[in-house]
């Protein structure tokens, strides 16, 4: 706790002089002229981003306001994918537990979620994701589907249960732009 | 974990801070130079200045053409094309009724897809716009000069008219290809009997070099895919045309699974020379058909339409070396053409990457005879002997390529919503801009010729939420414009766009603002029912059929006062406006007409229909504001009883 504490003192503190700095810089002569505001820092901006309370939440923010998926989110969004996840899709997600993150090799997380590894994660991450909007009977039909990250993933299903990738769905959730089917494992692609 | 986060939290914060602050103050390099007050002088078009560029935006399902200015985003007109148009009384008037005429009847609506502008030696020339309608399949012409539309053609055999309307380098086709395979010719049979039986389409459609007039010369029957976009080649790749094409599977439902069970589609390339050379020859098989040609003459203001009853098709398997399939991943969706002709880019809308094959390679194949196998007859080639290399994107669903004509490539991908720029030729990604939301289509001008004017690009969105003020739940599409002269992409303004656009076309203002028709001659005016003197206006009876040979000129009509029409009675208003002068139109509306108005430009003559259903006294106006007295600009009609003896009348100022 004391060193969280100490961390996000010195993180207001940063943010701080930052304000400052800005609000120190002498004004440029022309005042005029309108100032846009779509700047370059267009990293958070987007579609993930739009205050919406009255349509059917997209699978983002299903996952968000899942505290089952508390590190989905996480990694979500160190690999800067939200914008991908609420476009029109249709979109089916795979979303691993919490648990099904904890049960990887230790570190394994905290390696990916580094920025040196952004790619990497970004793959895998898609690698959850399909162009489609199918339920648990209907993927039945299916042998394969192709994935975000341009690979494919097998379908089994074993008595009543259906598994992606070797993941089984254990929950499905409709979403405004597709459906999130929660499963019990972390799909990692297939190597090249 | 959760210490991380917030930590990793911070530092973002930070770092967003520390870039909008360096923004705010316009520090540092090019990217700050350009932001703030240069964003917005770039798209400042000064009161009474002019644009830059024309851009020419397909409407979609509004069935029209849009003309926007670039860079201001002012839109300029709306033509009607595909759909009636009540503010022209296009689609309304006796004279426009035939352009929507097709072998179902009148269609008085469709869905306008991919305008592509007349070119000369691969270079727009301006001189007409062409636009596909998609559902009931059609292609247009709109003259650049009066920019009205003059001609209509209907695709027979043809279902889905998508991937279309695009031009060869000289003009000399319009091609138009059928996105839904259907039994050729049509008849009643089982759906899921589609496969095998089922054929694709491709229309090649003669532009006579002096008038434009079309011609449907010939159709080359593919098997039953859909063929879904397309672009000529051009330099050397001039005389090919290719297609993308995906449900390469022949399934006839549930598409967006079956239809995405192999791992590659193709590309059709068509040499079209080879098939024109065919055809001269007497080759092909004369086949009964029904499609309507619709023309619209600029002397007598009016339109004809003809049925034609007869095409020519071709069976591509007969004519060796005319047709190929180039294998390209994942149900590819745009298929765009470099400036050089070299290089062909297929986006598959599934994928990640893109894939450009090489025309070079594609020819060094087709003569080592390099190939994969067949479909139906026709040589596929083997992917890796036509590939020239892969776009390693990071993107998600790529769809169309635009080109700047410095080596650049511009490619839009819908699902991770942005435009990515890469490099011809090393495949390097050189830049990544977001766009908002969800972009279709996008536009450089020129962008998909042998000459672009790599300026700006327009991406053209799907989705607009929250971009402008919000008007219910239904929302007008967001283009975004960027200023693509630099080394990085940078957004500069944003506008709505009236319909859906699909594709846009952009061309110099220079090239055609100075050959822009500002009045139509009186003299020249050939319109059977014009009245080229008011003392030639009058009223004629032909049985229950009375026509009204009008004038108008600021501010009356002539005649005014017109008696003796009776209930039951059809009235046709044959208007000529006589004004001489540029932007005098007048227009005309009848109280109770089932129809829309009439607004007619200066030296032009309209017809509208009115029959009358009330006795009584009824007016009609001038609906455009035309000049100072325009409130006095009206008249009157009497209208009696279907059996009174009230004599036909017609005058003005008694």
């Amino acid at each position: 706790m004391n060193t969280n504490n100490l961390k996000s003192l010195i993180g207001s503190f940063l943010i701080m002089l930052f304000i400052l700095s800005c609000k120190n810089e002498p004004k440029t002569e022309n005042t005029s002229v309108p100032k846009t505001t779509e700047t370059e820092n267009t990293e958070k901006k987007g579609q993930a981003f739009i205050e919406d309370d009255g349509s059917t939440p997209n699978v983002l923010q299903i996952a968000i306001g899942s505290p089952e998926h508390s590190t989905l989110v996480t990694a979500v969004q160190a690999a800067d994918l939200e914008n991908s996840l609420v476009n029109a899709g249709p979109l089916m997600v795979f979303a691993p537990t919490n648990k099904a993150f904890d049960a990887l090799p230790a570190e394994t997380v905290k390696d990916l979620l580094k920025p040196e590894n952004k790619a990497t994660l970004a793959n895998i991450l898609k690698h959850h994701v399909t162009a489609g909007n199918y339920t648990i009977d209907f993927l039945k039909k299916f042998k394969k589907l192709g994935q975000a990250n341009d690979q494919n993933t097998t379908v089994e299903v074993k008595g009543n249960d259906v598994y992606v990738g070797g993941a089984k769905i254990i929950a499905s959730i409709p979403a405004g732009n597709g459906i999130v089917h929660v499963v019990d494992k972390v799909i990692i692609p297939p190597s090249k | 974990m959760k210490k991380y986060n917030y930590y990793l939290l911070t530092l973002i914060g930070a770092a967003a801070l520390l870039s909008s602050c360096g923004n705010q103050n316009g520090g540092g390099k090019s990217s700050n130079g350009a932001l703030s007050s240069s964003a917005a002088e770039k798209v400042y078009v000064a009161p009474g200045e002019q644009d830059e560029f024309y851009a020419f935006m397909s409407g979609g399902y509004s069935g029209n053409l849009t003309v926007y200015g670039l860079p201001s985003g002012r839109m300029f007109k709306e033509i009607p094309v595909f759909s009636q148009f009540p503010t022209s009384g296009y689609g309304y008037s006796e004279e426009t009724k035939p352009m929507l005429n097709t072998s179902f009847g009148f269609v008085p609506w469709d869905d306008a897809h991919h305008p592509d502008i007349s070119q000369t030696k691969g270079v727009l020339d301006g001189r007409w716009i062409f636009i596909n309608g998609n559902n009931t399949p059609r292609i247009a012409k709109i003259d650049l000069t009066t920019f009205e539309t003059t001609e209509i053609i209907e695709i027979p055999n043809s279902a889905g008219n998508h991937s279309s309307s695009f031009i060869t380098e000289n003009t000399e086709y319009v091609v138009a290809g059928t996105r839904f395979s259907v039994p050729v010719p049509q008849r009643d049979m089982p759906i899921n009997e589609y496969k095998g039986n089922f054929k694709g389409a491709l229309s090649f459609i003669s532009v006579a070099p002096d008038d434009g007039k079309l011609n449907l010369e010939f159709q080359i029957m593919m098997p039953g895919f859909n063929y879904d976009l397309s672009h000529p080649g051009r330099g050397k790749s001039h005389g090919w045309f290719f297609f993308t094409t995906y449900n390469t599977e022949e399934a006839n439902s549930l598409l967006e699974v079956n239809a995405s069970q192999n791992d590659k589609d193709f590309i059709a390339a068509i040499n079209w020379k080879k098939v024109e050379e065919y055809v001269k020859n007497g080759g092909g098989e004369k086949m009964p058909a029904n499609y309507a040609h619709n023309v619209y003459d600029e002397h007598t203001h009016t339109a004809t339409s003809t049925m034609k009853k007869e095409v020519i098709t071709v069976d591509p398997t007969k004519i060796p070396g005319a047709v190929f399939f180039l294998p390209t991943p994942k149900s590819p969706h745009g298929c765009d053409v470099d400036p050089s002709g070299e290089y062909i880019i297929g986006n598959g809308k599934l994928s990640a990457d893109l894939t450009v094959h090489s025309f070079d390679n594609m020819i060094a194949a087709i003569e080592g005879k390099k190939f994969d196998g067949e479909a139906y007859g026709i040589p596929i080639l083997k992917f890796e002997d036509v590939l020239a290399g892969t776009v390693k994107s990071g993107g998600l669903g790529p769809l169309h390529t635009e080109f700047d004509g410095k080596g650049n490539a511009y490619t839009t991908f819908f699902i991770s919503s942005e435009v990515v720029k890469w490099k011809l030729g090393t495949w390097e990604v050189l830049d990544r801009k977001p766009t908002f939301y969800s972009v279709g289509h996008l536009m450089i001008p020129g962008g998909n010729s042998a000459k672009p004017y790599g300026k700006y690009v327009v991406a053209m969105n799907k989705i607009t939420k929250d971009r402008y003020l919000p008007t219910g739940p239904e929302l007008e599409h967001s283009a975004q414009l960027y200023d693509i002269t630099g080394d990085k992409m940078e957004l500069i303004y944003d506008f709505p766009t009236h319909g859906e656009p699909h594709y846009a076309a952009g061309i110099p203002a220079e090239l055609l603002s100075s050959k822009s028709k500002k009045i139509y001659r009186l003299t020249e005016n050939k319109h059977p029912y014009a009245v080229l003197s008011p003392d030639k206006a009058r009223v004629e009876r032909n049985g229950k059929e009375v026509h009204v040979y009008m004038s108008m000129i600021r501010s009356h009509f002539t005649p005014d006062n017109i008696e003796g029409i009776k209930v039951g009675d059809k009235v046709y208003f044959h208007i000529t406006n006589h004004e001489q002068d540029f932007d005098v139109p007048h227009g005309f509306a009848m109280i109770g007409q089932n129809t829309s108005e009439l607004l007619i430009m200066p030296g032009q003559t309209k017809t509208s229909l009115w029959e009358p259903k009330k006795e009584g006294i009824w007016p009609f106006y001038c609906t455009d504001f035309c000049s100072a007295l325009h409130q006095e600009m009206q008249g009157y009609v009497r209208v009696s009883a279907a059996n009174s003896n009230v004599p036909l009348t017609y005058t003005l100022g008694e």
